[in-house]
């Protein structure tokens, strides 16, 4: 039988975030903005397949750092969740608050129980009728929740997109100049990425439309935008789209 | 350890929404509640019935139509139901049988597309949203033994071959793909025999949409339980097209155009059908 050594609540808990952050730091970083058209997702991500961004909801998108397999059990459980809901309720029933708060109880019962925390940080985003009205959870491995406004930067070296994205920022931003503002900031993290040649076959960007009915004859606000019109996206400067 | 692991493999080869529901939420699926009739076939007076849906491929793309009315013995339960319904952007999906049943079906349906949709990041083969469907449809065999069956008819525009094709099913959860069009519901003989006069291979949409107005009319003309177009209550069928641009309503001003053509020719003709 082993003995184990007293290690301190504290000293624990301490351990395990330095863990889950060196995890997370290591990865590339994630942007999230809340603008006019709605809510953009942009990820430095050289795989076409494995996604970092993915749809929930019909106004709910998912965006992650960290482990691949961790983010990806979490985001399947979260469609599971809100099909579920929707099913059993109504589609309108299902909000990233109640997924948010969910996914909070999950990684916070991960972070103080389990051997290992989830080396994830999670945007939920809800897109609403006007930018005042979308919603930007952000979830961290102890299950901490934020409400943020605005703009998240997760992963990589978030400080330093941070510091670029705050002056290119505004709610009102179209599509385009949002994802430029985010592209133009993920260029300039000086981390060990693509760095400045970072182009569209090395991004991942999705959108959340304000209003995919109207535009698209949809209720299913979450879209991929591909490689031919992101270049056109990252190219029209002066016209926009 | 390793083995439960391995184990989550094989548990993954299903990303089914209802197989979840089945294992975590049995008591949100309509085939899962037991009722025991005193008699076989007792259910069938209890709830209303969904009647007549036709199908039809057209160049380019599938069509499908369903009547308004909806019947419990020998009254009218509803003179405007809905039957016809996209399941997802290259799929329609129309229903006869026990209306309540078959409206839980046809929403379990869609959330099992778009499901696996999401969770897999891709769309799931036409065959493969049939093969669901028909599995559906058995599981819900013990009521339909009750009186209680649903039968639907199936219909989408296939991505790789670029065609239309439709499927039909039994209670059993057989599936048998139809060639050129097809129809199920108390109206289903007579519309089939409008459908044979009128269906010619390469129709354009309207015409399509003509022919399905037509056949739904020569089954109201001849079941109590198939509605007509309702002319005072301004009530058109309800009609879906899928092609390689998606599915789409076709809207009730059209309708009414070809509603009231079909009725005006047939008036002047003044014949006896």
């Amino acid at each position: 039988m082993t003995q184990q050594f007293y290690v301190s609540p504290e000293q624990l808990m301490r351990d395990r975030a330095d863990f889950a952050r060196k995890g997370i730091g290591r990865g590339r970083s994630v942007i999230v903005l809340s603008c006019r058209d709605g809510i953009a997702l942009v990820a430095e991500n050289p795989s076409p397949s494995l996604h970092k961004l993915g749809e929930i909801y019909d106004r709910i998108a998912f965006a992650a750092v960290g482990k691949y397999n961790e983010f990806e059990s979490l985001r399947q459980a979260g469609i599971r969740y809100a099909d579920v809901r929707g099913y059993s309720y109504d589609r309108e029933d299902v909000t990233a608050r109640g997924l948010a708060s969910v996914y909070a109880q999950s990684l916070g019962a991960v972070f103080t129980a389990e051997s290992k925390p989830f080396e994830v940080e999670l945007v939920v985003a809800e897109v609403g009728e006007q930018p005042a009205t979308d919603h930007l959870y952000r979830l961290t491995f102890d299950g901490s929740i934020a409400d943020e406004k605005g703009f998240v930067v997760m992963g990589g070296a978030a400080e330093a997109v941070v510091e670029v994205l705050r002056s290119s920022f505004s709610e009102d931003l179209d599509f385009p100049e949002a994802v430029r503002a985010a592209v133009h900031s993920l260029r300039q993290d000086g981390s060990t990425g693509a760095g400045p040649q970072l182009g569209p076959e090395s991004l991942e960007v999705a959108v959340l439309d304000r209003d995919p009915e109207v535009a698209r004859g949809t209720h299913r606000a979450f879209r991929r935008i591909g490689i031919p019109e992101l270049e056109t996206m990252l190219t029209s400067r002066e016209s926009p789209v | 350890m390793p083995e439960e692991a391995a184990a989550a493999v094989a548990r993954a080869a299903s990303t089914s929404f209802s197989d979840h529901l089945g294992r975590h939420h049995p008591d949100l699926l309509a085939s899962r509640s037991r009722v025991d009739f005193p008699a076989q076939g007792a259910g069938r007076a209890l709830a209303p019935h969904a009647t007549t849906i036709v199908s039809l491929t057209f160049a380019g793309g599938v069509l499908m139509a369903g009547d308004r009315r909806a019947t419990m013995g020998n009254v009218i339960a509803s003179r405007h139901i809905e039957k016809v319904f996209p399941a997802d952007m290259f799929s329609v999906l129309g229903i006869a049988g026990t209306a309540g049943i078959a409206l839980d079906l046809t929403r379990l349906f869609q959330v099992e597309l778009e499901h696996y949709e999401k969770i897999e990041g891709t769309r799931m083969s036409l065959d493969g949203k049939a093969n669901r469907l028909a599995a559906m449809v058995r599981q819900n065999l013990p009521m339909a033994l009750q009186g209680l069956a649903v039968v639907p008819l199936f219909a989408g525009y296939d991505t790789s071959r670029h065609e239309g094709r439709l499927f039909s099913f039994d209670v059993t959860g057989g599936r048998y793909e139809e060639q050129e069009h097809h129809s199920v519901g108390s109206g289903s003989a007579f519309a089939r025999g409008s459908l044979k006069k009128l269906w010619k291979p390469n129709l354009d949409e309207a015409s399509a949409v003509q022919v399905a107005v037509e056949a739904l009319y020569d089954a109201a003309d001849d079941d109590s339980a198939t509605g007509g177009p309702d002319v005072v209550r301004e009530l058109w069928p309800v009609v879906y097209t899928v092609n390689s641009a998606g599915t789409r309503r076709i809207p009730d001003r059209e309708l009414e155009t070809t509603a009231r053509n079909v009725i005006a020719s047939r008036s002047i003709a003044g014949r006896e059908a």
